[in-house]
């Protein structure tokens, strides 16, 4: 690929169809029998999204591979019978109702932090959040294993008197640093290693509570502080816009 | 940013050229850690005589910032030169015995590294570079350079295809990569990654080294095919371009914007036996 940039200026990779054989990685991957987690939120009327979501993560996502799935849900009588792959496992994990919609993405930080202290470290190697509200088209494979790995965003940022625009970008310009040579990264999908995703949501979860302690509270908050964690620790690994293309576009 | 050459190899390791990275970032990546980074060199026999060169380039233009340890693999430690060092970097002689032929020499170094890694180095360093001493340093080598597990891509053959590539080709040698399998040609003189890393390939190397011993036979560049075997099957995380490997004997190419660390123009029959 020549049409985008395929490496950051920190000498990560970042990821698009052509940059890599994925025979040569699955065979380097069946070398070392890693688990991998998703773990992924199902709340209020989220739980509709549960069965395309599952459906075809089961069949796309790291097919061939190890993969837990940790379903976080309040519905979770709506769950009807999926059917999992030989080496995939469903955990269906009840959660609480926030009523704020603030919460929801604050508590998630929290949630996945102490999930992944009690729990997660001990099951996966790797671990990856994702929206509920994708159906993935095409395979995700072990292309994305590495220490810290996020997505760029297909959106652009313009910061406006403190309000946050979005403005669409096609997917290679969104590829393009800013400034600093720095990315603008989306919170729907990202992760890494667990002690690498640990640190993350613990990072971030502490400082959206001390900016609801502020008064300070927007919906995308959660998205700045992963933007602004992953400007202070480097992603190892970026995904391209293809990994997480938002269909509003 | 690069595009006249390739950055990324199919397993999605960086192949590091000037261009691709900026120093700057990666300093205020590194610095912090507060590493210190190892070199192993050997320095048997007459090729004493390269070590004050090596060692001068390298306290100009080696990880300058960070600290070093120098490990200087000879048979005659009180040859070695007692110039001051920069803040934070020192100078160790290992010593080592003096094999009868430049080969045998040659094909220990991957067991005295081996050895000191076990016994010394991993107690020391986090990162590990095992060098040829008869080179120098003319541009930065920086952190750009720290990986896993890192290899470096020959000079003679960075633009040339697989067929071409002087592997052992012999099937009764442990070494053996039969036609049509390689990724690139990689060269002896420069490899290097976290210390546990180089622990692990230099036992392997080290131990098809031995095998291919007891069957009688020596691979064609002796340590480098083996080196060049073992990177087939478990594959570098980082590769560096040849900028790190160049050979001032080859005409500089346009790829080749700036040359960090080159062979040093010598007399072969007059320094090997």
């Amino acid at each position: 690929r020549q049409d985008v940039l395929v490496l950051t200026p920190w000498l990560a990779p970042i990821v698009w169809e052509g940059t890599f054989s994925r025979d040569i990685l699955n065979a380097q991957y069946l070398q070392k029998n890693l688990v991998t987690g998703v773990v992924t939120f199902a709340v209020q009327k989220y739980w509709f999204f549960i069965e395309g979501f599952m459906r075809s993560a089961n069949k796309y996502f790291l097919a061939g591979h190890q993969v837990n799935f940790y379903l976080f849900t309040d519905n979770p009588e709506k769950i009807s019978h999926l059917q999992m792959a030989p080496e995939n496992h469903l955990f269906v994990i009840p959660v609480q109702n926030d009523s704020r919609w603030q919460d929801i993405f604050t508590s998630r930080m929290d949630i996945i932090s102490s999930y992944i202290h009690s729990q997660f470290q001990h099951e996966v190697d790797y671990l990856y959040s994702m929206d509920i509200d994708v159906q993935l088209l095409a395979h995700i494979g072990v292309e994305i294993i590495d220490a810290l790995v996020a997505t760029i965003s297909s959106w652009q940022v313009t910061p406006q008197h403190g309000n946050r625009a979005y403005e669409a970008r096609p997917g290679s310009q969104a590829a393009t640093p800013e400034g600093q040579g720095d990315f603008h990264y989306t919170a729907s999908f990202y992760g890494g290693s667990v002690a690498e995703v640990y640190k993350l949501t613990r990072a971030c979860s502490e400082g959206l509570m001390e900016d609801r302690e502020n008064g300070l509270e927007a919906w995308w908050h959660h998205e700045s502080h992963l933007n602004r964690y992953l400007l202070q620790h480097r992603p190892t690994r970026l995904l391209s816009p293809e990994y997480y293309w938002d269909t509003e576009l | 940013r690069r595009q006249d050459v390739l950055t990324v190899t199919p397993w999605l390791a960086p192949i590091v050229w000037e261009g691709t990275f900026d120093p700057e970032i990666l300093d205020s990546a590194y610095r912090p850690l507060n590493l210190t980074i190892g070199v192993t060199a050997f320095a048997v026999g007459k090729y004493t005589r390269f070590v004050r060169r090596f060692l001068e380039s390298a306290e100009r233009h080696f990880l300058r910032g960070y600290r070093v340890n120098y490990y200087i693999f000879t048979d005659s430690p009180r040859s070695l030169p007692r110039a001051p060092l920069r803040p934070g970097r020192r100078l160790l002689a290992v010593p080592v015995p003096r094999y009868s032929s430049w080969q045998e020499i040659s094909m220990r170094r991957m067991e005295a590294i081996n050895r000191h890694v076990a016994q010394v180095s991993h107690r020391e360093v986090q990162y590990l570079f095992c060098l040829d001493i008869d080179m120098v340093f003319h541009n930065p080598w920086g952190p750009e350079t720290l990986g896993d597990m890192v290899a470096a891509i020959h000079p003679g053959y960075f633009d040339v295809p697989r067929e071409q590539f002087p592997y052992e080709r012999r099937s009764s040698s442990a070494a053996y990569i039969p036609e049509g399998e390689g990724d690139f040609y990689y060269g002896g003189a420069v490899f290097g990654g976290r210390v546990e890393k180089v622990y692990e390939f230099t036992k392997t190397c080290h131990m098809t080294i031995l095998a291919d011993k007891a069957n009688g036979i020596m691979a064609a560049w002796q340590e480098e095919s083996h080196l060049n075997r073992h990177f087939l099957s478990h594959k570098p995380s980082k590769l560096l371009s040849p900028e790190y490997i160049w050979d001032d004997r080859k005409p500089k190419p346009p790829e080749i914007r700036l040359v960090r660390f080159s062979t040093l123009d010598k007399n072969y029959k007059e320094v090997r036996n």
